[in-house]
């Protein structure tokens, strides 16, 4: 991608659907299955990859011209590893009980490649305000895809919605299992590309 | 120093808690270099070199610089910055391997060097020192870990290759082809590697 010409809405969509964090691209697929067992670890991971997403695109375009580019990568991971570091003390302060169930994963957010893949492909080269449209789209992307697979999981596994109890009687109990995470991103993910090949004529996911 | 206790942390991390089975760890990896033998045993090889190599490295900086009173008397608790500082040594430890295997042995370089850039992306790089200094793991535990891991994920890489090789003449439905189906087969996977829960009580 080179310089953006497209408008913000555009963006914002590009982001959120079209190059969509898990389901399109295919990248940071770790967290998708370590903590989508309950809606709340997915919209507490999810909340924090939307924060530190815009703020490192924010700051990568707004220090792009200083930045030599061979020495660009551990700049950008720097970046990212200061910006996890707030969001980790803060959630280990302020949402103490999500925390000790998803603290490792949101440390892992440093070695999310979504996150340095934005800020490579589009904040290096953007102004400063589309940069951090950008960041937030595939956040917010990430957080859909997060809520959509939990949602499953949580609903089928436990037979609960964010904690609150729906269906009596037993659940599918391999749903909040290791297992049951790859087999709903899986089936999910098939799903979605089955939607695209079907209505809007696409040719699937960029099959990694 | 015990080797059984040793012995047992390899083994605990590689099978019984690998990394990419039970905690979906290094997954982006796992699916994008899985599609053919021959850079899965790559991947799996340079991987486990460097595992080894930083979480020595991150034991003796966490442990001789970060902890408090480490340096000298009264040296500063630094273990909050542990991320920024980790990936850092990772990411430094592998841009300078990086630039001396280009000198020293192009043709190693050609073989595995473009494994080597993709490593900082990976996950696991970074959770390795992180549960090091988390569980407060001695110098040749820590090691024990690194390799553990390692070795757990060139295991998953190379059963999973070896799967999808078969699998490029599978008849697959077309919405499922490429990922989706891979994300099943490692469901499958994972399911038999929870027969290994309980074979060690750590």
């Amino acid at each position: 991608m080179s310089v953006n010409q497209k408008s913000n809405w555009e963006l914002l969509k590009n982001g959120m659907f079209g190059e969509n964090t898990i389901f399109r691209m295919a990248i940071s697929l770790c967290p998708s299955i370590a903590v989508t067992n309950g809606m709340k670890n997915g919209v507490a991971l999810g909340v924090a990859v939307v924060f530190v997403q815009t703020m490192v695109n924010f700051t990568v375009s707004l220090i792009r011209t200083f930045i030599h580019p061979k020495i660009r990568i551990p700049i950008f991971m720097l970046i990212i590893a200061g910006y996890v570091t707030i969001i980790d003390m803060l959630m280990s302060t302020y949402a103490r009980p999500v925390y000790k169930e998803i603290g490792l994963y949101i440390q892992i957010i440093v070695a999310f490649a979504s996150i340095f893949a934005r800020a490579e492909v589009f904040a290096s080269k953007n102004k400063i305000i589309p940069s951090a449209i950008d960041g937030f789209g595939s956040g917010v992307g990430f957080l859909l895809a997060m809520i959509v697979i939990s949602f499953f999981r949580e609903l089928l596994g436990k037979g609960e919605l964010y904690g609150y109890s729906l269906i009596s009687g037993n659940p599918l109990l391999i749903m909040i299992l290791p297992a049951g995470g790859f087999l709903a991103v899986g089936l999910l993910m098939g799903f979605f590309n089955w939607i695209d090949m079907r209505f809007f004529g696409g040719k699937g996911a960029s099959g990694v | 120093m015990e080797f059984g206790k040793l012995f047992e942390l390899v083994i605990a991390a590689s099978l019984i808690n690998n990394f990419v089975f039970t905690r979906f760890l290094g997954l982006c990896i796992f699916f994008g270099v899985s599609r053919k033998m021959e850079t899965a045993v790559g991947m799996s090889i340079t991987f486990t070199a460097v595992m080894v190599v930083s979480a020595a490295l991150s034991w003796v900086v966490y442990n001789f610089v970060m902890v408090e009173n480490a340096m000298f008397q009264g040296s500063p608790d630094l273990t909050f910055l542990k991320i920024i500082i980790f990936i850092g040594i990772v990411a430094a430890f592998v841009q300078s391997a990086d630039t001396i295997m280009k000198k020293v042995s192009p043709t190693l370089y050609y073989k595995l060097g473009v494994y080597l850039a993709l490593i900082t992306t990976n996950c696991i790089i970074l959770a390795v020192p992180l549960i090091n200094a988390g569980e407060n793991y001695s110098f040749f535990e820590s090691i024990a870990f690194g390799l553990g891991s390692g070795l757990g994920f060139a295991l998953a890489l190379v059963i999973m290759a070896s799967i999808r090789e078969k699998l490029e003449i599978a008849d697959v439905p077309a919405p499922f082809k490429g990922l989706p189906i891979s994300f099943i087969i490692a469901g499958l996977i994972a399911l038999a590697f929870t027969g290994f829960s309980g074979l060690i009580t750590l």
